[in-house]
């Protein structure tokens, strides 16, 4: 928690409604999402009970797998939900934009579960089909393992911060609001709901309080209510299985469809609510820039499907791992600037903890040249601006800084002296002001400008210099076995 | 108090007090488990100690609790069971031999495995007291380290001390090496797929495992004959295949025996109690408890709950407490009362940072940085783009 965030929570305590701690929306919205509302059976390893998937609001398909034990009848529902999540996912493949370093599709699929229990859960149904194979004992549907690998891909996208792939209704929500409660109970879809959007004549608290009673509000999944596993869904099953006379079956599947049916619909519908919430933000600046890292992610696993297309490894090797964490925390360092230079109320954190403050510009040294340092007497334009600030700044000389509107402009700190009224901070500006010997015209900030400095920059990570993968040394478990999916992969059993 | 009664027996009988006619609510693994989270509770801690069905209370006074399971988890996890303990566990044993690394089996000179493992069960028999399959399961623990086989203890029933009370223990197996080392073991049916499973599952199962670590080391009055290292046993991916994992609970055992020692403390608590407080839940000829839910709510507002929104994955009371809770920063999270300077309610809260109120001394530095965070907000809640979403009163970007 930040101090913002926290101080949020307590308005919204108070106040008994959710409050914004975003200005601006921070995530990418697809113009026709896929959702996807999945159910699993409990005690089982992530069994697929039922899925309510869709992209329009109005004609969800429900998929339900009458008696979740049996295996055939989990791949009849992983070929079904391939039937719907294929054509979907692929049909971005065919509009692609020439870039310089190659291919790029100019839009992109996009995933939207109810909560991280719905990632998790997609992330292990991928694991469970992405090495069925065709052929053979085993054999499932050619869609089967496709839809495994492609679910495999949106789930490790989804770790990388940024990603807006296949976001989690519950994480994108509490990116813009903090409600009156933890941030433990946020993570029950309906009662964040509660918060933000609460029905008439009830506030946030009353309505979180309902949203908390399954017997009012089913859970957001993918794990049922035991009160509705114990009293509907068991005795429906068990009705399903009883059935002797193949004529019968009909109603049996009929019984469990509505039963599940009622545990979906509601989800369903708070996760298209969350959307239409989120949707009246305008978007933040960097959130097309991370779409387009989200696009060609997208158009390279298209184009390895098509020329490769082996699934992903059970897991990573540990030079690939420690990469991935590398690259985890770089995403994230970049995610967090990013968010903070387009939204001012994100930056309002940087400002409370002193790594940002807001002044404004009371001298400027525009035309100020210093040697390069580089011998041979060159010289190099390196303006001077101070700015008073009354915020509580904790820089040191010589960091490096950026102003949320002058993006392109590295400074450095080079002082920082108390004033009557706060401190007065020097900063040196190193570039953006074009090739002239005097700096271009308007890119030198000028005396009144009001202007935030932040130090938190996304450069901030640096990255350790990992050894080739082949180069893996004994303690790490040596260099990985290029991985091919064995026999044993395929005929795993899944009872 | 008669003159000679210790305060054991005093506490005892205030405890059975508290607790009125109905038979006393044990501790089991889960509950001594759930003592390591949230320690400083006092109103459970005297429940706790006074045998007080917390879950019948809490729907007493109007908030019960919501720990239902599911009939599915149910059945897979004794059909897991079922499934492990099948073929006399030879395959159980070849799966310690792995994971434990060297020779559960026992090797005989030859360098074979010395073969099938001595099976004992502890499970209740016919007509059984307690006291009894207590007797004979620690009877079968003690003869079993002197054997040159490996032997598996099905269900032995344990006894802990937790606060002054013996409660009952049964691990799901005990093994025992040739060479008398004991192995606690847990069969759980949560998956290890890939090698992972979810974190939260394999912590929950330590501690229990770790209560039965304790309890094993107690009994037989040899720490050292007790490893550290229990087994979890769990289905391996996505099948009914069972793997073994070892796991080290070194740290947990150190955390229990900390917060047993601190049970103790239930003496003290007990004797600051109004003498005639109690939580008789004592049925009606409708079966459900006589006590009026005000005098019973009026009764917990006696103990000091210390709510934290952690209460709802383990405590009974967790939506009483909460309830009560209300208008703390401790509701809002353990981190975010921290971020808010340790500051009480959530209305002190707002005046220090409204500044409409004077902190007292060692609030002096919370309340200026509330101030500042209060003005951060505001400024930068005004200068984002004017959206219905940020109050659109507050005026265009500057
Ligand atoms: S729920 Fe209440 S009684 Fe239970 S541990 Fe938390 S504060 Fe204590």
């Amino acid at each position: 928690m930040t101090a913002i965030s926290s101080y949020a929570r307590a308005l919204a305590a108070a106040s008994g409604t959710a409050v914004p701690t975003a200005t601006v929306r921070h995530v990418h919205l697809a113009a026709r999402p896929l959702i996807l509302v999945p159910l699993a059976m409990a005690g089982e390893a992530n069994a697929p009970l039922a899925a309510m998937v869709g992209t329009e609001r109005e004609r969800p398909e429900l998929l339900v797998v009458p008696q979740p034990r049996n295996r055939d009848l989990r791949f009849a529902f992983a070929a079904r939900l391939a039937e719907i999540f294929l054509p979907y996912v692929l049909g971005f493949a065919a509009d692609i934009e020439e870039l310089t370093n190659g291919p790029r599709t100019v839009d992109a699929p996009q995933l939207i579960v109810p909560n991280q229990a719905g990632v998790a859960f997609v992330r292990l149904f991928g694991r469970s089909t992405r090495f069925r194979t065709t052929t053979g004992d085993y054999a499932v549907e050619p869609s089967v393992p496709l839809l495994g690998r492609w679910l495999t891909f949106f789930a490790e996208r989804a770790e990388v911060p940024g990603s807006s792939l296949m976001p989690a209704a519950t994480e994108m929500l509490s990116l813009h609001w903090a409600t009156g409660q933890s941030a433990l109970e946020d993570a029950n879809l309906a009662a964040l709901m509660g918060w933000i959007d609460p029905p008439a004549g009830a506030d946030g608290p009353a309505a979180a309080r309902l949203a908390e009673d399954p017997r009012h509000c089913p859970p957001a999944g993918p794990t049922t209510d035991p009160g509705f596993d114990n009293e509907v869904l068991a005795p429906a099953i068990a009705a399903y299985d009883a059935v002797t006379d193949p004529s019968q079956l009909p109603d049996a599947v009929k019984r469990l469809e509505e039963a599940l049916h009622s545990q979906l619909q509601p989800t369903w519908d708070l996760v298209w609510r969350a959307l239409d919430r989120l949707r009246v933000l305008p978007g933040g600046a960097s959130v097309p820039g991370r779409w387009e890292v989200d696009r060609s992610r997208y158009t390279g696993f298209h184009t390895y499907m098509i020329e490769e297309g082996l699934p992903q490894a059970r897991r990573d090797g540990a030079v690939a791992a420690a990469r991935r964490l590398n690259r985890m925390e770089r995403a994230q360092a970049s995610y967090d600037a990013e968010r903070a230079f387009d939204d001012p109320l994100v930056m309002a954190d940087h400002r409370v903890t002193g790594e940002a403050f807001l002044g404004s510009v009371v001298a400027v040294d525009r035309d100020r040249r210093v040697p390069n340092g580089r011998g041979k007497g060159r010289l190099v334009t390196r303006p001077l601006v101070t700015l008073r600030t009354e915020d509580p700044v904790r820089l040191a000389l010589g960091m490096k800084v950026v102003a949320t509107r002058r993006r392109r402009q590295e400074c450095v700190v080079t002082a920082l002296e108390p004033c009557d009224a706060g401190i007065l901070v020097t900063l040196e500006a190193q570039n953006g002001m074009g090739r002239s010997a005097a700096p271009a015209p308007g890119s030198v900030p000028e005396v009144g400008e009001s202007l935030c400095y932040s130090s938190v920059l996304a450069d901030g990570v640096r990255s350790a210099t990992m050894p080739e993968a082949e180069d893996t040394p004994w303690t790490h478990g040596g260099p990985p076995q290029p991985y091919e999916p064995s026999e044993q992969d395929t005929a795993e059993a899944w009872e | 108090m008669h003159p000679g009664e210790s305060v054991q027996d005093r506490t005892e009988s205030r405890l059975d007090r508290i607790r009125g006619s109905a038979p006393p609510r044990r501790h089991d693994a889960r509950t001594i488990a759930a003592l390591t989270r949230n320690p400083g509770c006092a109103r459970r801690g005297v429940l706790d100690a006074a045998g007080v069905d917390k879950d019948l209370l809490a729907r007493q006074v109007g908030f019960p609790a919501a720990f239902g399971q599911s009939r599915f988890a149910i059945v897979r996890g004794n059909v897991f069971e079922a499934r492990v303990k099948a073929d006399g566990c030879v395959d159980l044993l070849r799966m310690f031999h792995e994971c434990l690394g060297s020779e559960p089996g026992g090797t005989e000179p030859g360098g074979t495995a010395a073969g099938e493992p001595l099976l004992v069960t502890g499970d209740a028999e016919p007509d059984e007291t307690l006291a009894a399959r207590h007797e004979r399961t620690v009877a079968a623990l003690r003869t079993a380290s002197g054997t040159d086989r490996p032997v598996l203890i099905t269900h032995p029933l344990l006894r802990l001390a937790v606060g002054g009370q013996d409660v009952h223990l049964e691990p799901d197996l005990v093994l025992v090496r040739p060479g008398g080392l004991f192995h606690v073991v847990e069969i759980k049916s949560f998956p290890v797929i890939d090698g992972q499973a979810e974190g939260e599952k394999v912590a929950a199962a330590a501690i229990q495992a770790a209560v039965y670590v304790l309890a094993l080391r107690r009994l037989l009055g040899r720490p050292d004959a007790v490893s550290h290292d229990v087994v979890l046993v769990c289905p391996r991916d996505f099948s009914n295949a069972p793997m073994a994992t070892r796991i080290d609970v070194r740290r947990q055992l150190l955390v229990l025996d900390h917060q047993l020692a601190r049970l103790s403390a239930v003496d003290a608590l007990v004797a600051a109690l109004p003498p005639d407080l109690t939580f008789d839940l004592a049925p009606g000829p409708d079966g459900r408890p006589t006590r009026p839910a005000a005098e019973l709510a009026a009764g917990l507002s006696r103990l000091d709950a210390r709510y934290t929104p952690d209460c709802l994955s383990m405590c009974e009371l967790a939506f009483r407490c909460r309830h009560e809770a209300a208008g703390r920063t401790a509701a809002l999270g353990p981190s975010v009362r921290e971020e808010l300077g340790g500051v009480e309610t959530v209305a002190e809260v707002l005046e220090l940072a409204a500044g409409t109120r004077a902190p007292t001394a060692d609030q002096a530095e919370a309340a200026d940085r509330l101030r500042t965070t209060a003005r951060m907000y505001a400024a930068g809640l005004a200068a984002g783009p004017a959206t219905e979403h940020a109050a659109g009163d507050r005026g265009p970007t500057p």
